[in-house]
């Protein structure tokens, strides 16, 4: 995997990739979003200041989950009506990727996968209505209208102009889950399971005062 | 690839001055705090805004104190948790209420718990990310989770009375939710439902005396009343053991029944028969020839054949030692009568005397009967030594039964005061207290 370095063209900082698929990142200096082109990096917006957030996970922690290592390169803060989450964006040391959502500390590890033919439209999405993906058979749980607050790293995907998402969410007895991201189209689909905090074995987390 | 080494982020906690009463106010969640209350006036203010705008003012008049104050410490299920909010809930039923204390406990990694108390019940409580899966059980509701089966117990509307602390969701007095109650002791599985979603949590019974353990609270904690929810049975799995091990004793009674039964000699020592005729005016008493009862102490039977019919006869028996002098004395009545519906009674009859020592012996017999009759009775009177006998076993076994009986009855009771809280409590007047 090659971490190819580059310049923001915006203030000049050394701008690094830790993943070759990535198609956008941050300056970590000037806070310009930044997309990959053929060869260059452009300048496509600037981030706003991201909201205060106390997730422990930060862009450069490294996990492992079932003997597969990780690093967290990038995220995407979204708002709703309950608060913040964090979808943070990981890296796997395979070269796939894949998603941490951080929702005041519950954690889902999910990927994207292939979606069949044809994905519930969202008035389908009623609490307890199954639907089998990939054959598992998942049940309903909630619609979620969420906004875009902020960006950070690298991401798979160019964010802008995506001001306001909708996402299905639905789970099993298990503890598997999966995710409908109406935003595209068709919608993209996303499954994974919901993991307990001491599964992942973190290193490089954020620090709390008061608490070792 | 290498990783560049990120330097940790050191995340401080932020305080406050409460824009209506100007007290600080201390945050211990973080970012995650979305509502925190004034600790001095009990306003309900916005920690997200910059200036703290008040959300909600004066709860009520009295302040509730939380049993576990604020910003405590304590390790449950081998993490560190603290309390960092509180609340009290209410539900009405009919023109009565209750309510109970709900804790809101914090770790910055591992996330939010609860703990709630109702009358020095305890439970711990966490959010399930896993759905437990709706079914029946006995034609009433009930939930599958995780290989197990949690009965439906209530139904509820609860409404926030009181809070004080910080909560990572919006939070108002007057806040109401539906909750659903599962359970299956220790646990329970509650479903809290808002119009967009609903929130299953599985709560663990836990003594108040491991929570006061845990925070390191001073005292002792209240004592409980009453049977909660999800409280285990002290008689859980106890009456089915105490009946298995009524049903070993059994099988070991009569093993040793047997044993005497075919160890006892029950040797016949004497045998005759008379003839008794009452008209006759002449003392009927007699005595037999002695015998020799040999072997251990042991019970000597006397059994009367007679051919009594629509009759009865009364026989003074004394079993006499013919060397000491010692005697048994006891009366026996034989009656037997019986017409086209029936019959009642037995023209036989026997009886054993216990523990009679070896030696030589004779019996004195005296028959009665009524004098007006003509008829004679023949009688047959056979003597065996060392006879079984079962009647000590009946007893036993009897006696055995006792504990078995009063652990089931006590689990039963203990049963139906835990479903006597619920919605299938039994109709009747059910407030006030039982044992």
């Amino acid at each position: 995997m090659s971490a190819p370095a580059a310049n923001c063209p915006n203030c000049g900082a050394p701008v690094t990739f830790r993943w070759s698929s990535a198609v956008q990142t941050t300056c970590e200096f000037c806070h310009s979003i930044l997309v990959r082109t053929d060869v260059n990096l452009e300048r496509v917006g600037q981030v706003s200041d991201l909201p205060p957030d106390a997730s422990p996970i930060q862009i450069g922690t490294e996990g492992v989950y079932q003997n597969k290592a990780f690093v967290v390169i990038g995220r995407i803060i979204y708002h709703y009506e309950q608060g913040y989450w964090n979808e943070w964006h990981l890296v796997y040391n395979d070269s796939t990727n894949g998603w941490l959502s951080d929702a005041q500390l519950e954690y889902d590890l999910s990927a994207q996968t292939k979606a069949p033919p044809r994905l519930p439209p969202p008035d389908e999405i009623q609490r307890g209505n199954p639907f089998e993906f990939n054959g598992k058979t998942y049940l309903a749980t909630s619609l979620t209208r969420a906004r875009y607050k902020g960006v950070q790293g690298e991401l798979p995907f160019q964010f802008f102009d995506k001001t306001t998402m909708l996402f299905a969410d639905l789970r099993t007895p298990t503890g598997e889950f999966a995710t409908i991201d109406y935003s595209e189209d068709p919608p993209l689909l996303f499954e994974g399971r919901a993991v307990e905090f001491d599964d992942l074995h973190f290193k490089n987390l954020r620090v709390f005062e008061g608490w070792s | 690839m290498t990783t560049p080494s990120v330097t940790p982020q050191v995340v401080k906690p932020k305080s406050l001055n409460c824009p209506n009463c100007g007290a600080p106010v201390e945050m211990r969640g973080f970012a995650h705090t979305l509502n925190v209350v004034c600790p001095n006036c009990l306003s309900v203010l916005d920690a997200t805004s910059p200036e703290f705008e008040i959300l909600q003012k004066f709860q009520r008049k009295e302040r509730i104190e939380p049993k576990i104050p604020l910003g405590t410490r304590g390790k449950l299920g081998d993490k560190a948790f603290q309390v960092i909010g509180f609340q009290v809930r209410e539900v009405q039923t009919g023109d009565d209420s209750y309510s109970w204390d709900e804790y809101l406990l914090f770790n910055p990694y591992y996330g939010f718990r609860y703990l709630t108390e109702y009358q020095g019940h305890w439970n711990f409580v966490r959010v399930l990310s896993a759905l437990p899966v709706e079914t029946k059980s006995v034609g009433k509701p009930a939930v599958e989770f995780q290989g197990r089966r949690y009965r439906h117990f209530d139904s509820l509307t609860a409404r926030t009375n009181f809070i004080l602390g910080e909560f990572p969701w919006q939070i108002r007095v007057g806040d109401c939710v539906d909750d659903r109650d599962f359970v299956s002791s220790p646990y329970m599985l509650s479903a809290e439902s808002t119009p967009g979603e609903v929130t299953w949590s599985l709560g663990e019974y836990t003594p108040g005396k491991q929570i006061w353990g845990a925070f390191q609270l001073p005292g002792s904690p209240p004592p409980s009343y009453g049977v909660f929810a999800n409280q285990p049975s002290p008689y859980e799995g106890k009456a089915g053991s105490a009946w298995s091990t009524w049903l070993w004793l059994n099988i070991a009674l009569l093993a040793i029944a047997l044993f005497f039964s075919m160890s006892s000699a029950n040797r016949e020592v004497f045998q005759n028969t008379y003839l008794f005729t009452p008209a006759m005016k002449t003392d009927a008493a007699f005595v037999t020839p002695t015998f020799e009862l040999t072997g251990r102490t042991s019970n000597v039977e006397i059994s009367v054949r007679t051919d009594l019919n629509n009759n009865w006869a009364y026989f003074n028996f004394a079993l006499i030692n013919e060397d000491t002098g010692q005697d048994f004395d006891f009366g026996r009545e034989v009656s037997y009568y019986r017409d086209s519906d029936g019959s009642e009674g037995s023209p036989h009859d026997s009886v054993i005397v216990p523990r009679v020592p070896s030696g030589k012996y004779y019996l004195r017999v005296e028959p009665e009967m009524e004098s007006r009759i003509l008829q004679s009775m023949s009688y047959e009177l056979t003597i065996h030594r060392d006879v079984p006998t079962h009647a000590f076993f009946w007893i036993a076994g009897l006696l055995l039964l006792i504990p078995p009986i009063f652990i089931t009855v006590r689990a039963a009771r203990f049963e139906s005061a835990r479903w006597r809280e619920s919605d299938y409590a039994p109709v009747g007047p059910s407030s006030g207290g039982d044992d």
